[in-house]
């Protein structure tokens, strides 16, 4: 089951429509890094609220996304987890250390513009060319 | 059933001689216990006054369940089978624990009916022993198992109204209260056990959901005492709430919580912690880009 | 014994398929959706170890009762290399397959009862409960 990218703006959105396999979440993985380089994202919000069980592969395929993401100049956010899922996270051990989150896609949206704004405050925003 | 005549207590090997069957000795029984039904049941009742039970009902409510009792009774001694008494006590229970009553009240009852209804034996066979004998063989086992029926009958309903308020006071002892828009507060006071911590943690978890919340403010000055088992829970809970995008903020740790965190080791590295509701409060307004100003600031300008 | 589910093992699919098996079979056993969570997740650990491990092997799911307990059994069975260090396996962070090493501590975290038994070159089954109380 392939997830669709969509996007939108400057951000990338993949929504996760049903339960994924370990394939489908490293290909989801390779579709996104692709695509932050080609059109230049800077955000990308994975949208995993379909999804009733998260364990260690998908989040660290999650983690991994983030922080390759990063490395190309894209600030990732995971949102819609739904509460039990997160229950059943942080008891396996699984935090999402240093990925942001939000409640869901307007709010994941929201924390994107936050974060380029601070970027632009601070001075590191990256200089559009094109 | 009721007992087959061979109770290991039978007191006279004559007896086994006796062509009389338990059933037969019981239908005597019964027939002497609904002839006489308006007497013994006024002795009881009177007794059971005089023993100081049931002091929460009125003398008239003593009297009809004692007349609905002694029916109830005389029909299992009747027919043996347990299951219409049984139902019966679980429906007396049920109506009666509400008011108060205990369970010695209840078990000194039906012990009290069944002195009642030894004497009144006593009485009408005192020159026949042998026969006396043989009808107590008969009449004590069911009367026993009577007793029990209702006391356990009792017992368990009593059982069953405390889980049930358990469950209730579970629910009532973790309010999650939204204040203001996107911030919530859960004040936990009182033990906190695995059981209800994890109850917590999922009430919490779905409020933050419903209510879109971004901050909550989890204050646990109410609570004395934290082993290890329930600060890892509530080190998970803040954790848990961050994968839905909510910023939590632990205020009311007391020192010797303080002191136990430490020693156990708990990673508070990822806690955010104030000292006190209010301090919290405010800081999740601060989060929440609310500015909290002096008095004077907010007066009108024009 | 209660009727008994047998997942076989042999590809990623299959790894989704034990879980979402295992939260139905939950459920109907009267499970919480929380507790249905974590069993899926516990579910997909173990039968994930079966993939990286020993490529092919099965996941048996059961409901039993035990007084006023019910209880769904997980069994994961693999004719694998083995596990040479039961005890260094569940250890957090410890992996050999690159992962974050949640794997199978994680899943014993999430359950009520874990043991595992491993013959280097034999196999591994992981048997796992998680256990609710039946309220009358």
């Amino acid at each position: 089951m392939e997830v669709p990218i969509l996007k939108q703006g400057h951000y990338l959105i993949a929504s996760i429509q049903s339960a994924l396999t370990d394939a489908d979440l490293s290909q989801l993985r390779e579709a996104l890094i692709e695509r932050v380089g080609k059109f230049r994202a800077r955000g990308v919000i994975v949208d995993v609220t379909a999804l009733d069980v998260m364990d260690s592969f998908a989040v660290r395929t999650l983690r991994d996304i983030a922080h390759m993401a990063r490395l190309r100049g894209a600030e990732t956010v995971i949102v819609g987890i739904q509460p039990e899922v997160a229950f059943a996270m942080v008891q396996l051990g699984l935090t999402l250390k240093g990925v942001s989150t939000a409640l869901d896609l307007e709010e994941g949206l929201l924390f994107l513009d936050q974060q380029a704004k601070l970027r632009i405050e601070r001075g590191t925003g990256r200089i559009d060319r094109g | 059933m009721a007992a087959k005549g061979k109770d290991p207590q039978a007191p006279l090997p004559d007896s086994v001689a006796q062509p009389e069957s338990t059933a037969a000795l019981l239908r005597e029984l019964v027939a002497l216990l609904r002839q006489n039904r308006t007497q013994l049941r006024e002795e009881w009742a009177r007794r059971i006054t005089r023993a100081q039970l049931l002091t929460a009902m009125t003398e008239e409510e003593i009297f009809a369940e004692a007349t609905s009792v002694y029916d109830n009774y005389v029909e299992a001694l009747e027919t043996g089978t347990f299951e219409a008494l049984q139902a019966y006590a679980r429906n007396l229970s049920e109506r009666i624990i509400p008011r108060g009553v205990e369970t010695h009240e209840v078990v000194g009852i039906v012990l009290l009916l069944r002195d009642v209804l030894a004497r009144s034996l006593f009485g009408k066979y005192h020159e026949d022993f042998d026969k006396l004998y043989r009808i107590l063989d008969a009449y004590e086992p069911a009367a026993n198992r009577i007793a029990n029926t209702v006391a356990v009958g009792f017992v368990q309903e009593r059982e069953r109204i405390i889980r049930q308020q358990q469950e209730a006071i579970r629910e009532l002892s973790t309010p999650v209260l939204q204040v203001r828009e996107r911030l919530l507060i859960l004040p936990i006071i009182g033990v906190i056990d695995p059981q209800r911590a994890r109850q917590l943690t999922e009430q919490l978890l779905r409020a933050i959901r419903t209510n879109r919340a971004k901050v909550v403010v989890i204050d646990i000055t109410g609570v004395a005492a934290m082993d290890s088992n329930v600060a890892n829970h509530l080190v998970q809970t803040v954790e848990a709430s961050r994968l839905l995008g909510a910023t939590v903020i632990v205020t009311g740790l007391s020192p010797e919580i303080a002191q136990t965190l430490v020693t156990i080791g708990v990673d508070l590295s990822e806690m955010a912690t104030v000292g006190d509701l209010q301090g919290g409060i405010e800081e999740a307004e601060r989060l929440l880009g609310y500015k909290v100003l002096p008095l004077e600031e907010v007066a009108p300008k024009a | 014994m209660a009727d008994e589910l047998r997942i076989a093992v042999t590809a990623d699919v299959d790894v989704v398929t034990a879980r979402q098996r295992g939260r139905e079979v939950a459920a109907q056993a009267g499970f919480s959706s929380g507790d249905q969570t974590v069993i899926a997740a516990a579910i997909s650990e173990v039968a994930r170890n079966i993939l990286n491990y020993a490529k092919r092997g099965e996941v048996q799911l059961s409901v039993v009762t035990n007084g006023d307990r019910q209880g769904v059994i997980i069994v994961a069975r693999d004719q694998g290399p083995g596990i040479p260090d039961v005890q260094r396996a569940l250890e957090d962070g410890y992996s050999t397959s690159g992962g974050l090493g949640l794997g199978l501590p994680g899943a014993r975290r999430l359950m009520d009862d874990f043991d595992v038994t491993s013959a280097v070159g034999k196999g591994t089954t992981v048997t796992m409960k998680k256990w609710r109380r039946m309220n009358a």
